[in-house]
């Protein structure tokens, strides 16, 4: 039946075609590779038959694949080249080759879903069969996880008083990074100063961990005169370009693209740093999570995207974002090297971003780290979480206690001590609240700020704007409250 | 700062919860705050009365006059779903508080977090012929739909010849400045959308008018967005009708009469220029109309010409940046149809050409006092 009907074909095309393709399933006709090399010389024969053996440099090459093992499939190939003209013609039942994809064929008629694969793994090291050996390290990099340590008890205690000084009315809004100190400690801690930054919004403890002074913090959420960011933006709108932060912007998932345009560069510039950029289990909803991973895929850009899934978006609980196996599974499916990790395991999440970098730079291609962690407070002060769930859902989650795990394990090498642990709490509290009374003193930036920074150099009809309203203010000032805002 | 003091709270404070909710948006902070921004508000509210014979009515804030009105709509047409980001528990400025409870799952539901999704999702349910109602949680936030708005939304009857089209969507999305907003809690991005025919866009200034122009809405035959300023879901209380009622699209109101300056604006503009027409008629002897425009696209032409070939000036005055700003569309109108009635240029008072600032809010708003002054110029033109 093949041979016929590569007969009919050879014998139409030999006029004008120069070469034929022949790719073929032929699972019923075809068993052994002996029967294609049978096929083989029928077709050389129909071929001389039809006079093709007058051409010039004839050359019939056949390809037989033999799919054993799966689809018990043949393919076969004829090719016939003849100078320098190519044509190709395919048919009988055929194999054809798809881009990308594996090319296996199935006479199964099955839908594939999220229950088709096992769940992607949670890594986890604390309470594992290579705890002890983890924890070994600990005291050679001593230094660097009792900063770790240190840094997630600074988070949560400016939180602590961030927040409170929002409900009292004193800096306009505030977000807390409560049961996610770990996800941001671990991570930034894996990651080199001179690596890029893009967060979202609740990644104060990567800042911390780079640098970022804690007036810093405070003189942002006040939007003093000392702010980087000229009190532009709402509070936690955190950004230096001095630690390759890049500065954080409300719209959630806008960093993700921009992020791996980001390492594109580097990488173009034939740096040895990579991007990692935050975002959560929410924003990866957005159309530019996908841009931002198909980009990184296709591009091969040396991106780490690590998604905080705490479990809510505000008020949508994680099941009413997704469905399937969570964001890592999209990482394979986008072609992206991909790890799920305990978000409350301090030595997973650093070894994951560890592994993470090293794969990025080596390969020059993105890595999606999911931590799956739970958010302990409030969305923002704007929210108020009792609507939407339950006190023992919260305590439930609380018992996991990541930090004092964390410290358990300090203690345990030595490394760190209830007296230690006291002073270090007592002082940290103290600086806090200093750098926060010392911002809360500081003016506001000159008021005229409000049109710089818009265009490298002001453009004329913003200058007269700016004059416009220099001179309202000066007519109308006792309805203005210039004594909080900088003198010229 | 009485540090000690503050000290001796946040020593009280164990875990992060209190409970306080929407401190930020809409409610303000109290008002013994130093700081500028928190608990400013620059304008006074006032209220309108209920329509005459709308029957029976309820003191509502907004908020709840759009809950309201959401219930109702939804009760008329079983057609009728409400979705958007976090609406299940009743939304971020709770104007859907119950109504999951009420009208079930299937019919008022949270998105993914993805606003073109959700405009897109919105389009295809009207393409059935069922009722769409859209929430994007912020009007800054409406941008990832702009595609779907601006390309599909509004181009669907035209470029189908009439044949489909999405008249029963319509999209809620909380605008304008609320103290202390910054960059992207604040924006006022009626002009974008005025700028793309096909589509309608109004701006309630309270909740009278928020139910009444949701309800109208919902029943347009075309694609509706309706900005919802924020700051008034809470301050903002009237006494409302409690049934159906509408307030038709395309009709500006006229809600001060006056005959020497004209005074437009729309959404919470409309209460800073009410109290700026009462104060340069007590300070400058200055009669003011003022006008709400209540509708950005369709405007009603014919209420501003009407008014300013009586007075022979005109002023605009909106929360949004100057250049582009719908202000401009309204000056090169009206200098048009009513350019021999003009006693001095029209001007508009606006939002600086910069983005929304955070702290600078009391420099950036057309607050009273630019609006007193530009009444001031005008008049002595
Ligand atoms: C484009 C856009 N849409 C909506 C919002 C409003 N918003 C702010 S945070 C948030 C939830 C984000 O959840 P997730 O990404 O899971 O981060 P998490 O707050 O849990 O850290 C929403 C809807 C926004 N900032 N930007
Ligand atoms: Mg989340």
């Amino acid at each position: 039946m093949v041979t016929q009907q590569c007969l009919q074909f050879v014998h139409y095309s030999s006029s004008s075609t120069c070469v034929v393709v022949l790719a073929s399933s032929w699972s019923h006709e075809i068993h052994t590779p002996l029967h294609c090399f049978s096929l083989y010389l029928q077709l050389y024969h129909s071929f001389t038959q039809l006079r093709l053996s007058n051409w010039n440099c004839l050359h019939l090459v056949m390809r037989v694949t033999w799919a054993k093992k799966i689809f018990n499939q043949f393919s076969a190939q004829c090719l016939i080249h003849k100078g320098n003209f190519t044509t190709s013609a395919t048919f009988g039942p055929s194999n054809p080759k798809f881009p990308i994809i594996s090319n296996n064929f199935t006479d199964e008629l099955k839908f594939t879903n999220a229950t088709s694969y096992g769940s992607i793994p949670i890594y986890r090291i604390l309470g594992s069969a290579t705890e002890d050996e983890a924890m070994a390290n600990i005291e050679l990099e001593e230094a660097k996880y009792i900063k770790m340590y240190k840094d997630m008890v600074t988070i949560t205690v400016m939180d602590k008083i961030l927040y409170e000084s929002q409900r009292q009315g004193r800096i306009s809004f505030y977000m807390t990074n409560s049961g996610e100190e770990t996800v941001q400690i671990g991570t930034a801690a894996a990651l080199s100063l001179n690596d890029v930054v893009y967060a979202q919004y609740r990644e104060a403890g990567v800042l911390l961990w780079r640098g970022f002074k804690l007036k810093q913090f405070m003189n942002q959420c006040y939007g003093n005169c000392e702010d980087i960011g000229k009190g532009k933006q709402m509070p936690v709108h955190y950004g230096s370009k001095e630690l390759n932060f890049v500065t954080i912007s409300s719209p959630l998932t806008t960093q993700l693209p921009q992020a791996v345009g980001a390492a594109y560069a580097l990488k173009l510039a034939h740096s040895d740093r990579c991007v990692a950029v935050y975002f959560g289990e929410g924003a990866a909803s957005e159309g530019d999570a996908h841009a931002a991973f198909n980009f990184a895929a296709t591009l091969d850009c040396p991106v780490i995207f690590i998604c905080r899934n705490n479990g809510y978006a505000i008020s949508t609980p994680a099941r009413e974002q997704y469905k399937g196996d969570g964001i890592a599974a999209k990482g394979p499916a986008y072609g992206i090297n991909t790890i799920r990790v305990d978000g409350n395991d301090i030595f997973a999440v650093h070894n994951a971003t560890r592994a993470a970098k090293e794969w990025t730079l080596a390969n020059g291609k993105p890595v999606l780290i999911e931590a799956m962690s739970y958010r302990i407070g409030h969305h923002s002060t704007s929210d108020d979480s009792s609507a939407y769930r339950s006190v023992s859902e919260i305590a439930e989650w609380e018992k996991l206690q990541p930090i004092a795990r964390f410290r358990q394990c300090l203690e345990k090498y030595g490394l760190w001590s209830e007296e230690q642990e006291k002073e270090f709490v007592s002082s940290i509290k103290k600086q806090i609240l200093s750098d926060f009374a010392a911002a809360e003193k500081n003016v506001k930036p000159n008021w005229k700020e409000v049109f710089t920074d818009v265009y490298y150099n002001m453009p004329d009809h913003i200058k007269k704007q700016s004059e416009a309203m220099a001179k309202h203010v000066d007519q109308y000032k006792e309805h203005y409250p210039v004594e909080l805002y900088k003198q010229q | 700062m009485a540090t000690s003091k503050f000290c001796s709270r946040l020593r009280n404070v164990t875990r992060l919860s209190i409970t306080n909710s929407g401190s930020i948006f809409p409610a303000v902070a109290p008002s013994t705050i130093r700081h500028a921004g928190i608990g400013r508000t620059h304008f006074t509210y006032a209220p309108e009365s209920p329509p005459t014979n709308s029957g029976d009515t309820q003191e509502m804030n907004m908020f709840k006059a759009i809950n309201n009105g959401l219930a109702l709509s939804m009760e008329a047409d079983e057609s009728a779903v409400f979705f958007g980001e976090d609406v299940a528990f009743g939304g971020v400025f709770r104007c859907s508080m119950g109504l999951q409870e009420r009208f079930g799952k299937d019919r008022v539901f949270n998105t993914p977090l993805c606003e073109q999704g959700i405009v897109g999702f919105g389009i295809g349910i009207a393409n059935m012929g069922s009722t769409a109602i859209a929430e994007i949680q912020f009007a800054d936030y409406i941008f990832p739909a702009f595609d779907q708005l601006v390309n599909e939304a509004a181009k669907m009857r035209y470029r189908s010849g009439g044949d489909y089209d999405c008249g029963k969507l319509t999209v809620r999305a909380p605008c304008g400045a609320v103290g202390h907003g910054g960059l992207y809690h604040s924006q006022s991005p009626e002009a974008y959308f005025a700028h793309t025919p096909g589509l309608k866009v109004v701006v309630p200034r309270g909740p009278i008018k928020a139910k009444g122009l949701l309800m109208s809405c919902v029943a347009e035959p075309d694609p509706c967005i309706i900005f919802e300023p924020k700051i008034l879901y809470r301050a903002a209380v009237e006494e409302v009708p409690i049934g159906r009622y509408v307030t038709e699209i395309g009709k500006a109101e006229i809600v001060r009469k006056g005959t020497d300056v004209t005074l437009v604006g729309w959404g919470t503009q409309v209460h800073v220029l009410i109290e700026v027409a009462n104060l340069v008629e007590e300070k400058l002897g200055v009669s003011c109309e003022v006008i709400d425009l209540v509708t950005i696209l369709p405007w009603d032409v014919d209420a501003v010409s009407q008014s300013v070939k009586k007075t022979g000036r005109l002023i605009i005055a909106h929360e949004a940046p100057l250049t582009c700003g719908f202000g401009s569309e309204i000056a090169a109108t009206i200098q048009e149809s009513c350019f021999l009635s003009l006693e001095a240029p029209i001007q508009r008072v606006t939002g600086w050409d910069t983005p929304f600032p955070h702290i600078f809010e009391p420099f950036y708003l057309p607050d009273k006092w630019r609006c007193f002054d530009a009444v001031k110029n005008i008049v002595n033109y």
